[in-house]
C-alpha cells in the first residue's frame, strides 16, 4: 500500500512516500502563503522521485500547523502523534522526543509501546524555536545557515537577559556595540533556545533515549547547546526535518 | 484507557429554562430594585447576603457572576477593560474585577441601560482582589462600603478561631447595616435566609454527587448554567425551590442512566473558571465522546461538602439534619460562620495548594475521571496558584493531564486554535478519535 505523509509547517512543507513499511522518497519546499500549493508541489516532487503515480496513493495524511487546510487529505493527525510515531520508527529505543521547529517546539514522552504518554508544547515563545535563530542572524548580519558553525567557535557563556525575541534583537545590537565577538553572541542565542527547550523537556521528565528532530536539529550550534544543557546524549536521525511527515505516513494505516 | 462504546439514552434537562429565567430575572431585579423599594447591594457572591436579607426585600448584584457575564461577551468586555485600562488600571488584575469596574466606569449595564448603582457595597474579602475591588467600586459610585475579612487558612486549621473571627464581623456588619439602611434587623427573616442557604448549598453538593454515576447525568457546561442562581441568591425561597427540583431531576437521570452525552467514552475533570467566551470548548470535547464531569471550582464554589462516613466526599449535613436547634440570633450567626468555614474547601489553592492536589486526586477517583484539563487561568491568579504543582501531583499518580493557557473573562488572552490543537493531541494520546 502506497501512502503519503505531509507535514505542513510554518516555514517548510515536507512529504514522505512510503510503501510496505519502507520510505520510497521525500521532498521539502517552503510553505509560503499558499499551503495547498506547497503541498501539491512537494507531493508531486516526492511522487516523481518514488516513481509512483498520484492515483496509486491509497492515503494522504497531513500533520503540522496546516494539517486541516488540505481538502484532498484522507485524514489528519496532530504533530505530537506524528512526530512520536516517526521517531519510534527511526529509533525504537527513543523515549523522549524533542521537536524544535521554526515556530513551535514540543517535548514528547513515548512509552515502550510507542504511544504518547505525555507532552509539552511551546507555541507562545519565539525565543525557544527556529525563528529566533533566523531573526538574530539578521541582526548579526550572518547567513542563517552559518549561525550554528559560528556559535561553535565560542566557548563563552553570555546569558541573554531578555525573554522576548523583539527585545533580544536590541540586546544583540547592544552586544555588538560593546564589541562582543559574533561567535559569543551566536552561542548565547543558541543557548537561549536550549534553556527554553530544556525547561520544556524537563516538564515532562526525560527518559533515555532522548531524540532531537525538526529542522532546527540540523543546526550544530543548537545541538551543541542542548547537549550541554540537557546533559544527556542526544540521538539525531539523518533527516530530522522529515520525522513528522514520516510519522503521518505511518499513521496512514 | 479502555474505550467504552455504549450509546446511552439522553433527554433534554427539564430545569434548563428555569435556571436561565432565574438568572435573567435577577439581573432585571437589580436594574429595578430602587424603583421597587428593594435594597440593592453589590459585592462578592460569598458576601453573606443572609445578613442583608434580614433587613427586607433585597437584590445583591454579585460581582463575580456579573464579571463572568461580561466575559462571555467579548465586545462588551473589551469596552469595559479598555476603558478601565485607559485610566491606569493594570491589565493583569483579576478579569472579573476589570469587567465589573469597567462597566461601572463606562456606566453601561451588560443587561441594558445604565449601571444600577447599589445602595451600598457589601463584600467578603476572600482573595487579594476582593477587598480592593469593591472599595474601588464604592469610591467610583460614591456609596458606602463594608468588607468582611474571610479567614482563609489550610483546611482544618484553627477552625474555632476562624469561626469566632467571622461571627464577630457578622455582629459588626449588622450594626453597620442598621445604620446604613435605616431599617431594623428581622431575626425571623435572618433565620429563614440562613437555613435556606444551608439547604441550597447542600443540595448543590447532592446534584454534583450525581455525576459520580456513569454515565454522568449532567455535564460541566450545564453545571455552569445551573450553579448561577446559587451564586446570585443562595438564601431565597425561590432558589431553594429550584435546587430541590434540579436535585430530583439529577437523581432521576442518574438512577435511570440518562446521560448528558450519549456517546460518553471519556470523563474529565477540569480546573479553574472556564473561558466564559468559549464554552464551546465543552462541545468540542463531545466530538471525542469526552465530557467534563465537574471541577473543584464548580463543585466547591457553592457546594457544601464534608467527609462522608466512608471517607468519600459527601454533601454536608445541615445543622437541622444533625438535630441542632438554632434559636437565637447568636445561634444563627455562629452556625452561618461555621458553615462557611467548614464547607469552603474551594479556596484551598490560595491557602495550601497541596491540599488541592489531594482533593483533585480524590475527585478523579470518586467521579471516575480518565484525565484532567487545567485551564492555566491568567484571569484569576488566586485560583491558578499551585496549578503546576497540582498537575505534577496528578501525573505522578498516573492521571493523564493537559493544560492550556487562557483567561476566564478576557478573550484577548486566549488563542482558540492553539488550545484546540492541544486538546486534539491530548485526546489522541488517550486513544480517542473524533466522531463523524
Amino acid at each position: 500500500m502506497v501512502k503519503a505523509g505531509i507535514d505542513i509547517g510554518a516555514a517548510t512543507t515536507k512529504a514522505v512516500i512510503m510503501s510496505d513499511g519502507k520510505v520510497l522518497a521525500q521532498s521539502i519546499t517552503d510553505t509560503g502563503l499558499e499551503q495547498v500549493e506547497a503541498v501539491e508541489k512537494v507531493l508531486a516532487d516526492a511522487l516523481s522521485k518514488a516513481g509512483v503515480k498520484r492515483e496509486d496513493l491509497k492515503a494522504i495524511v497531513t500533520t503540522g500547523v496546516g494539517r486541516k487546510a488540505i481538502p484532498f487529505a484522507t485524514s489528519d493527525v496532530t504533530e505530537i502523534a506524528a512526530v512520536a510515531k516517526g521517531a519510534i520508527f527511526l529509533h525504537p529505543a527513543a523515549r523522549t522526543v524533542i521537536d524544535v521547529g521554526a515556530e513551535e517546539s514540543r517535548a514528547i514522552k513515548v512509552d515502550t509501546n510507542g504511544k504518547v504518554a505525555d507532552f509539552a508544547k511551546n507555541e507562545k515563545c519565539a525565543a525557544g524555536v527556529g525563528a529566533f535563530v533566523a531573526s538574530m542572524s539578521r541582526a548579526l548580519e550572518v547567513k542563517v545557515e552559518d549561525m550554528g558553525k559560528l556559535s561553535m567557535q565560542s566557548n563563552k557563556d553570555i546569558p541573554m537577559n531578555v525573554t522576548c525575541v523583539v527585545f533580544a534583537e536590541s540586546e544583540v545590537v547592544s552586544l555588538i556595540h560593546a564589541k562582543t565577538p559574533k561567535p559569543d553572541i551566536a552561542r548565547a542565542i543558541h543557548d537561549a533556545i536550549a534553556t527554553r527547550t530544556t525547561s520544556m523537556a524537563r516538564r515532562i521528565g526525560m527518559d533515555k533515549d532522548v531524540m532531537l528532530v525538526g529542522g532546527v536539529a540540523k543546526n550544530p550550534g543548537v545541538v551543541d547547546s542542548l547537549k550541554r544543557h540537557l546533559q544527556v546524549d542526544i540521538v539525531i536521525p539523518e533527516n530530522p526535518e522529515f520525522v513528522g511527515a514520516l510519522g503521518a505516513a505511518i499513521l496512514a494505516g | 484507557m479502555q474505550i467504552n462504546r455504549t450509546i446511552y439514552k439522553t433527554e433534554p434537562l427539564k430545569c434548563w429554562e428555569k435556571a436561565k429565567e432565574l438568572r435573567n430575572k435577577h439581573y432585571r431585579d437589580a436594574a429595578n430594585a430602587r424603583y421597587e423599594g428593594k435594597i440593592l447591594s453589590s459585592g462578592s457572591m460569598e458576601a453573606f447576603t443572609e445578613l442583608i436579607a434580614a433587613f427586607g426585600d433585597h437584590v445583591h448584584m454579585a460581582s463575580e457572576p456579573y464579571g463572568a457575564s461580561i466575559g462571555s461577551d467579548p465586545e462588551f468586555s473589551r469596552q469595559c477593560v479598555e476603558g478601565l485600562e485607559s485610566k491606569g488600571y493594570a491589565r493583569d488584575l483579576c478579569a472579573y474585577t476589570r469587567n465589573y469596574l469597567g462597566s461601572v466606569l463606562i456606566n453601561k449595564y451588560h443587561f441594558g441601560g445604565a449601571f444600577p448603582v447599589p445602595d451600598f457595597c457589601f463584600q467578603a474579602h476572600s482573595c487579594e482582589s476582593h477587598g480592593k475591588w469593591l472599595q474601588a467600586a464604592s469610591e467610583m459610585m460614591g456609596v458606602p462600603y463594608f468588607c468582611i475579612d474571610m479567614p482563609l487558612a489550610p483546611h482544618g486549621l484553627r477552625i474555632e478561631n476562624r469561626i469566632s473571627y467571622l461571627a464577630d464581623q457578622f455582629h459588626e456588619a449588622i450594626r453597620w447595616l442598621e445604620k446604613t439602611t435605616g431599617r431594623g434587623f428581622d431575626d425571623e427573616r435572618f433565620a429563614r435566609a440562613v437555613e435556606n442557604s444551608f439547604v441550597s448549598t447542600k443540595l448543590w453538593a447532592e446534584i454534583c454527587a450525581c455525576n459520580k454515576h456513569v454515565p454522568a447525568p449532567i455535564n460541566q457546561k450545564n453545571i455552569f448554567t445551573f450553579y448561577v442562581p446559587l451564586l446570585l441568591d443562595r438564601s431565597s425561597d425561590e432558589t431553594l425551590s429550584f435546587y430541590r427540583e434540579l436535585r430530583d431531576e439529577a437523581k432521576y437521570r442518574a438512577e435511570n442512566d440518562i446521560a448528558a452525552l450519549p456517546s460518553e467514552r471519556c470523563r474529565l475533570l477540569d480546573d479553574s473558571p472556564p473561558p466564559w467566551y468559549f464554552l464551546g470548548l465543552y462541545r468540542y470535547l463531545e466530538q471525542y465522546g469526552a465530557l467534563s464531569i465537574g471541577s473543584t471550582y464548580s463543585f466547591g464554589l457553592t457546594g457544601a461538602w464534608e467527609d462522608g462516613e466512608d471517607g468519600t466526599m459527601a454533601p454536608k449535613k445541615t445543622p437541622m439534619e444533625k438535630g441542632i436547634h438554632l434559636k437565637t440570633r447568636d445561634d444563627y450567626i455562629n452556625a452561618l460562620a461555621r458553615w462557611a468555614i467548614e464547607r469552603l474547601f474551594y479556596f484551598m489553592s490560595m491557602a495550601q495548594p497541596e491540599d488541592k492536589s489531594v482533593k483533585m486526586l480524590q475527585m478523579v477517583r470518586e467521579w471516575h475521571a480518565d484525565g484532567v484539563i487545567f485551564h492555566l487561568n491568567r484571569g484569576c491568579e488566586g485560583l491558578a496558584f499551585g496549578q503546576k504543582e497540582n498537575n505534577l501531583y496528578l501525573k505522578d499518580a498516573g492521571i493523564p493531564t493537559i493544560s492550556y493557557e487562557g483567561n476566564n473573562a478576557d478573550k484577548r488572552e486566549f488563542d482558540e486554535k492553539r488550545v484546540l490543537g492541544r486538546i486534539d493531541a491530548f485526546m489522541e494520546s488517550l486513544g480517542l478519535k473524533k466522531s463523524g
